[in-house]
């Protein structure tokens, strides 16, 4: 384009720009405000239904771990439109629908890749008039997800994504995550780490090479070698996919350290786990995995996960004690015959807390949600009492630092962990500001 | 920090990657070679072998007999695969060859999904395969170890079925000129239906040896699908000796990348083959001439 032609451009954007600043005072006026469809409202609640988009990995390394998410949310929803679990525990929630109108959904196979889940969530926003899309199992999809929700004005409850980007450097107004960040697991792991293995380690880091990856060895390494006095002795960045991690795990193997921290997911953990048993580190170093993949211990078997540290969004035993987890744990173990596992958790109790939101809202206007979640009211959950922050659209809640049993200390055939320590969640939130969050506009 | 005893560990470590490589690669190039397919659905008999295996295993607990099972169900797979579906394709045109072996891994997959669910399947290493061995300059798993001369035998039995038998020739004589073995009234259906059960059966027996090293899930075939499409455009389409060279080297590369810069591994895998591309289009090992 010559150089004349570009300037034009230019100009006419500034004009653009100063024409819509100049409409800016009329937009917040009360009756432009409840009069104006934001994204997909009014048009997705004008019916009797409400329609939610979800999107989690069926295929690809996570699919397991997304196959389970899928899971939390058909129970969430049956349990909204029909009543039962932990929706007469809610003070807002009827059991007959949300603001009296019948949830219904589609899911779609993001395939554990961000390109698949905003194609997916487009069409559910543009068909199917989604008024809220979810669900997710890598942060990689979660950021690009977050985007798309952003620029349609449709509110996304984030679902699956440890990266602390997702309320960090990639924060938005319309997403809002309930996953505990990188920097809340690990910096609630790290004191743990200190008390059982030691200060002054050397510790050797396999890192997937993607957002969620990068997020947790800087927190997690920050965090050891600031406060504990450890060293990184090897960093080794494998791509999302890896099937065989043999010449990472040599360089490990070869690197000195005392601890082994494993941060791959999924398939990737199991292949990884095996192998790291196969070229004697289990031997050689303690185990850590920051984030423990919720299926990996069928996969690799207990004898594996003994001993091995690490954070969970949620585990099934928490519901010994936590009344509102036994409801969520009983219910999920009737209709799937199985305990359910974190990514579970995380899409039952977003469904519940966002059906809240509305009912105290009042309304599905995003923006009334938004502000409502935004409010910082607390409901008691499964796992334990949950709020969003207003400036990041963090949820504050525990998190479990959990230590793998053996088998000879298992007391049903998914009995893996110990729970060590429920950190509550003040205790290990990002400051104010962190990564720069800049939630963007309402409208 | 490079010493010498992780440079020699991580080049023992590229020659046991690439002979699991050359393993799985070698069916596919064979398919390829002979009957000009290129089978998408490749990885997914890998997959169905892994499987097979693991249920030998779990009723038999014996590993010789799950990798036998492993061979043996694949093969028979194979075999139905190609008498009710893939020959009808043999005279179609690439891309809708491409389509139906894509679409078969689909449908593939989703049947092992249906069946076993996402969730990896455990599977052990043999008794005979546990702990680590000491190769002198390295400590190495024993079970790799082992898989690399079970590779090795599985290759030198393959290369005398190939090089030293009637059915080999014509199997060879089909990869550089497939018109040829026609106009020579050669049975060629059965030898195609051979060449493509044996190709399985390679993937089958694949899967199962590479079982207790990855996971066991229903997507296990996808990653070492494309490496194996990699290891085959270096070696040469069709080509033994290409899959063994360009399994290798893809090992190697693999390897010894990760011993300098982890995170250039994979880029380099693909930067060796758009080197081979450039150099020498048809392979190191590639005939010219094939049409």
């Amino acid at each position: 384009m010559p150089e004349g032609g570009k300037k034009t451009l230019n100009r006419r954007h500034v004009l653009k720009a100063g024409a819509a600043a100049s409409l800016l005072p009329f937009i917040h006026t009360g009756r432009a405000f409840a009069e104006t469809p934001i994204g997909s409202w009014p048009a997705g609640v004008s019916g009797d239904t409400a329609f939610i988009g979800i999107s989690t990995p069926l295929t690809g390394p996570y699919s397991a771990d997304g196959a389970d998410h899928l899971k939390g949310y058909q129970l969430a929803i049956e349990q909204l439109n029909n009543g039962g679990g932990i929706v007469s525990k809610l003070p807002h929630l009827s059991g007959k629908g949300v603001l009296g109108k019948k949830v219904i959904y589609k899911y779609a196979d993001s395939q554990t890749q961000p390109n698949p889940a905003v194609q997916a969530q487009t069409t559910f926003i543009n068909q199917d008039k989604a008024i809220m899309i979810t669900g997710c199992l890598s942060s990689a999809v979660a950021v690009a997800v977050e985007k798309l929700a952003q620029r349609e004005q449709v509110l996304n409850m984030v679902g699956c994504s440890g990266a602390n980007e997702t309320t960090g450097a990639d924060c938005v107004r319309y997403g809002f995550r309930n996953q505990p960040s990188a920097y809340m697991a690990d910096l609630a792991l790290a004191p743990v780490l200190a008390k059982h293995l030691g200060r002054n380690l050397k510790a050797a880091y396999l890192v997937p090479d993607y957002v969620y990856g990068h997020s947790v060895f800087g927190t997690l390494s920050e965090a050891m070698d600031k406060k504990y006095g450890w060293k990184v002795a090897a960093k080794q960045i494998a791509p999302l996919g890896t099937n065989n991690f043999s010449s990472y795990l040599l360089n490990i193997a070869n690197s000195g350290a005392d601890v082994f921290i494993n941060v791959t997911f999924g398939a990737d953990a199991v292949s990884s786990t095996k192998q790291a048993k196969q070229f004697g580190l289990m031997d050689k170093m303690k185990q850590v995995q920051p984030n423990i993949s919720a299926f990996l211990p069928d996969g690799v078997g207990a004898e594996l996960m003994q001993d091995t540290y690490g954070t969970f969004d949620f585990w099934w035993t928490q519901s010994y004690k936590d009344p509102m987890a036994k409801i969520f744990v009983d219910d999920f173990m009737k209709k799937f015959n199985y305990n359910p596992r974190w990514a579970a958790h995380i899409g039952y109790t977003q469904m519940m807390f966002w059906a809240e939101a509305v009912e105290r809202a009042k309304s599905f206007n995003p923006v009334k949600v938004i502000k409502m979640l935004e409010s910082g009211f607390k409901l008691d959950l499964p796992g334990g009492e949950t709020y969003y922050r207003a400036f990041d659209h963090q949820a504050v809640r525990a998190v479990p630092v959990v230590l793998g049993k053996k088998p000879s200390e298992m007391k049903s055939k998914d009995d893996y962990f110990e729970i060590l320590d429920l950190v509550p969640g003040e205790d290990v939130m990002p400051p104010k500001g962190f990564q720069g969050c800049k939630l963007g506009p309402y409208i | 920090m490079v010493t010498w005893a992780l440079l020699w560990a991580q080049l023992f470590n590229g020659l046991v990657l690439g002979a699991l490589l050359v393993l799985v690669a070698m069916g596919l190039t064979i398919v390829f070679g002979t009957l000009g397919i290129v089978n998408f659905a490749h990885g997914a008999l890998y997959m169905i072998g892994a499987y097979a295996g693991y249920v030998a295993f779990l009723h038999t607990q014996s590993f010789i007999l799950a990798m036998v099972s492993g061979a043996a169900v694949v093969l028979l797979i194979g075999v139905i695969l190609e008498r009710g579906l893939i020959r009808h394709y043999y005279a179609r045109p690439p891309e809708d060859q491409i389509l139906v072996t894509f679409g078969l891994a689909i449908v593939l997959i989703e049947i092992v999904r249906l069946i076993f669910g996402g969730i990896s399947r455990r599977t052990d290493e043999p008794i005979w395969g546990n702990g680590v061995v000491n190769l002198g300059l390295l400590y190495y798993p024993r079970y790799q170890v082992e898989v690399l001369g079970i590779v090795t035998l599985v290759l030198i039995a393959l290369y005398l079925v190939l090089y030293r038998t009637k059915i080999g020739l014509i199997v060879r004589a089909g990869i550089e000129d497939p018109l040829m073995v026609n106009i020579l009234g050669i049975n060629v259906t059965r030898t195609f239906l051979l060449v493509f059960g044996l190709g399985a059966m390679a993937a089958g027996f694949a899967g199962v040896i590479n079982a207790p090293i990855v996971s066991v899930d229903p997507d296990m075939g996808a990653p070492i699908l494309i490496q194996c499409f990699v290891v085959i455009v270096i070696g040469g389409v069709g080509s033994f000796w290409g899959a063994v060279a360009g399994g290798l080297i893809a090992g190697e590369t693999l390897s010894l990348t990760t011993m300098v810069a982890p995170d250039y591994a994979q880029v380099m895998l693909f930067a060796a083959m758009a080197f081979i591309l450039i150099v020498r289009p048809q392979g190191l090992f590639g005939v010219k001439t094939r049409q």
